[in-house]
């Protein structure tokens, strides 16, 4: 039905968007190799940046930081996140929701400088009146994970609508408990998910600039901070390479994670087949 | 006695539901509550004291044994007086509004061209948008830096081709901050118009075919029309951010792009005028506040909840 002019122009516009997307990123590990310190001046291949790097205490003190909180981000968007969804999808009445849900969806929109600013206004009004906290690792953690968490809801919501609630009526018909047909039944189903959230939120929480310049304290500051800094006042080959290597980290961290749950995924399929055919 | 059990059991699991419940919503409100929706209150609160030398004035004060309450809206006077922040939030608002439209014409195409290839290859092409969103968005904005600047990658390599003679002027710019905004949010736009796109009953689009309708026809009279929400749920993603985007627009925008989330970064790290950057944000708030009702009315419809 679809004319050879109708697939040209599908191909085409597809494939122009494509190189738009990635074409930045090519130009960024191609120029990381560049052995000039004019940063778009080719003066040929050379891997003295990468040498750079490594005594790039700024950089490396930095990274360790931000892998810190992106892991604690991680694992506590992922949970508030899991609960989050479980009541939009669990309890369509009580009192409240509209507002819950307005809450837990507006930080995907909202813009980052008010969530920062607002978030940081609340904590020193609360450090005049107690003494704490300070600010540091635990307060850029608590913005990370109010924007880890809308993510990590969105995620394993979708999960939740798209299973079939048969399972767990089955599993309380046969008397687990609500505990029990959490664990036993939907907390495997959504485990995808849920690692999928996490490494959503784990990624965002190691990007992010905004909310942590406001959040953050003396001897706290993050690798996006410092990188931040640097491109405010210009190019840098050193930000070049810290791209590279998260382009390639990133990229086979992507794959890797896809890879294994499509198998995972073709595996459970299998197996919900199997036991279906027991049944009959 | 096997009923008795039976009957204890099921009083124990109500019990224990009915508590769980309340916890799996309380927990999540809560951390909510204090984190999202309070910070807001402080903020508007705050926007309404009196700068000190080093530190605000609370709001409240006790002056012999009486609470006296302070409100100052001298902030927002002059918010209304001083055409920076007039301009800044105009500016932000028609930068945001462009950047919404340009998306979304590259979006919708893509969007529409990605849901009608064949199946199977469709889980490989969505992975291949959302791979460089998982890639840090910083770098990624660095690098057209890198490709646009006067001796940037497009420039030289015009140069070295002889198509120009002097670089042309790309950074700094209305046009690279704009590409920058494109850039990031396009993906944004993509997905939203994709998942609503790829749901869509084909069968709508052969009977209008089959009743007379020109191709062109069909399209604007069933599939955009259909495609309403994830036309609505993609330029909410893509617009309200915008507004108050920071780092693009310090990145790459330049003195003729002066946008809200600059003017109110100064107002807290440079002035140190918190009550001042407080007011900002709470105009900016009322500002993308319509929009953000849209975009949690479409929310709360795909995620089930009662209107």
């Amino acid at each position: 039905m679809i004319s050879k002019a109708g697939r040209l122009t599908s191909h085409g516009w597809m494939a122009a968007v494509f190189v738009f997307l990635y074409l930045p990123i090519v130009a960024l590990i191609v120029f990381s190799f560049n052995a000039s310190p004019m940063v778009t001046n080719w003066g040929g291949f050379s891997l003295r940046w990468y040498a750079a790097l490594m005594d790039d205490r700024e950089i490396i003190d930095g990274f360790k930081l931000s892998l810190r909180i992106a892991f604690s981000t991680g694992c506590s968007s992922v949970v508030l996140g899991t609960l989050a969804a479980l009541t939009l999808h669990r309890f369509k009445r009580f009192p409240g929701r509209t507002l819950f849900a307005g809450m837990v969806n507006s930080p995907l929109v909202m813009p980052e400088v008010i969530i920062g600013l607002s978030l940081l206004l609340m904590l020193v009004s609360l450090q005049r009146l107690l003494g704490f906290p300070e600010r540091g690792f635990s307060t850029i953690w608590l913005g990370h994970t109010l924007l880890g968490m809308a993510y990590a809801t969105v995620v394993v919501l979708s999960r939740l609508q798209e299973m079939s609630p048969s399972l767990e009526e089955a599993a309380q018909d046969l008397g687990a408990l609500p505990l029990q047909v959490f664990f036993l039944v939907t907390l495997p189903m959504i485990s995808q998910a849920i690692a999928s959230a996490w490494l959503l939120t784990f990624t965002l929480s190691l990007d992010d600039v905004v909310i942590s310049a406001f959040l953050n304290g003396p001897g706290s500051t993050t690798m996006p901070i410092t990188i931040f800094s640097r491109a405010r006042l210009g190019l840098s080959p050193s930000v070049n390479t810290v791209a590279t290597l998260t382009v390639v980290v990133v990229s086979i961290g992507v794959l890797a994670a896809s890879v294994f749950m499509s198998r995972a995924e073709k595996k459970r399929a299998l197996e919900m087949a199997a036991a279906y055919r027991k049944t009959d | 006695m096997a009923t008795a059990t039976l009957s204890v059991t099921s009083i124990h699991t109500k019990l224990i539901g009915a508590w769980g419940r309340n916890v799996v919503i309380a927990i999540p409100m809560v951390f909510l509550l204090a984190v999202f929706l309070l910070p807001f209150l402080v903020v508007f609160k705050i926007s309404l004291s009196e700068m000190d030398t080093v530190f605000f004035k609370d709001v409240f004060s006790l002056r012999d044994d009486v609470v006296v309450m302070t409100l100052k809206f001298g902030n927002y006077f002059s918010l209304t007086q001083d055409s920076l922040y007039i301009n800044a939030y105009l500016s932000s608002i028609k930068i945001a509004a462009i950047t919404t439209l340009v998306c979304l014409g590259i979006a919708y195409p893509f969007a529409y061209f990605m849901a009608r290839s064949p199946a199977d290859r469709r889980p490989a092409l969505l992975m291949l948008v959302m791979l460089p969103f998982w890639t840090s968005f910083l770098l990624r904005v660095y690098a057209w830096k890198m490709l646009l600047a006067d001796n940037g990658v497009f420039n030289n390599a015009a140069l070295a081709m002889g198509l120009i003679a002097e670089p042309v002027k790309m950074m700094n710019t209305p046009f690279s901050l704009v590409l920058g905004m494109v850039y990031t949010y396009v993906p944004f736009m993509i997905l939203p118009l994709y998942a609503n796109l790829v749901k869509m009953d084909l069968r709508l689009l052969e009977a209008a075919l089959d009743l007379g309708a020109t191709p062109w026809q069909a399209f604007w009279r069933i599939t955009v029309p259909l495609s309403k929400s994830g036309i609505i749920a993609g330029s909410m993603l893509v617009f309200i951010p915008c507004v108050g985007e920071f780092v693009i627009p310090e990145l790459l925008g330049g003195p003729e792009t002066l946008m809200i989330g600059h003017v109110l970064w100064d107002e807290f790290f440079s002035n140190n005028d918190w009550p001042m950057a407080a007011s900002v944000a709470v105009v900016m708030v009322g500002l993308i506040i319509i929009p953000l009702a849209f975009f949690n009315k479409y929310q709360a419809e795909s995620t089930g909840g009662r209107p």
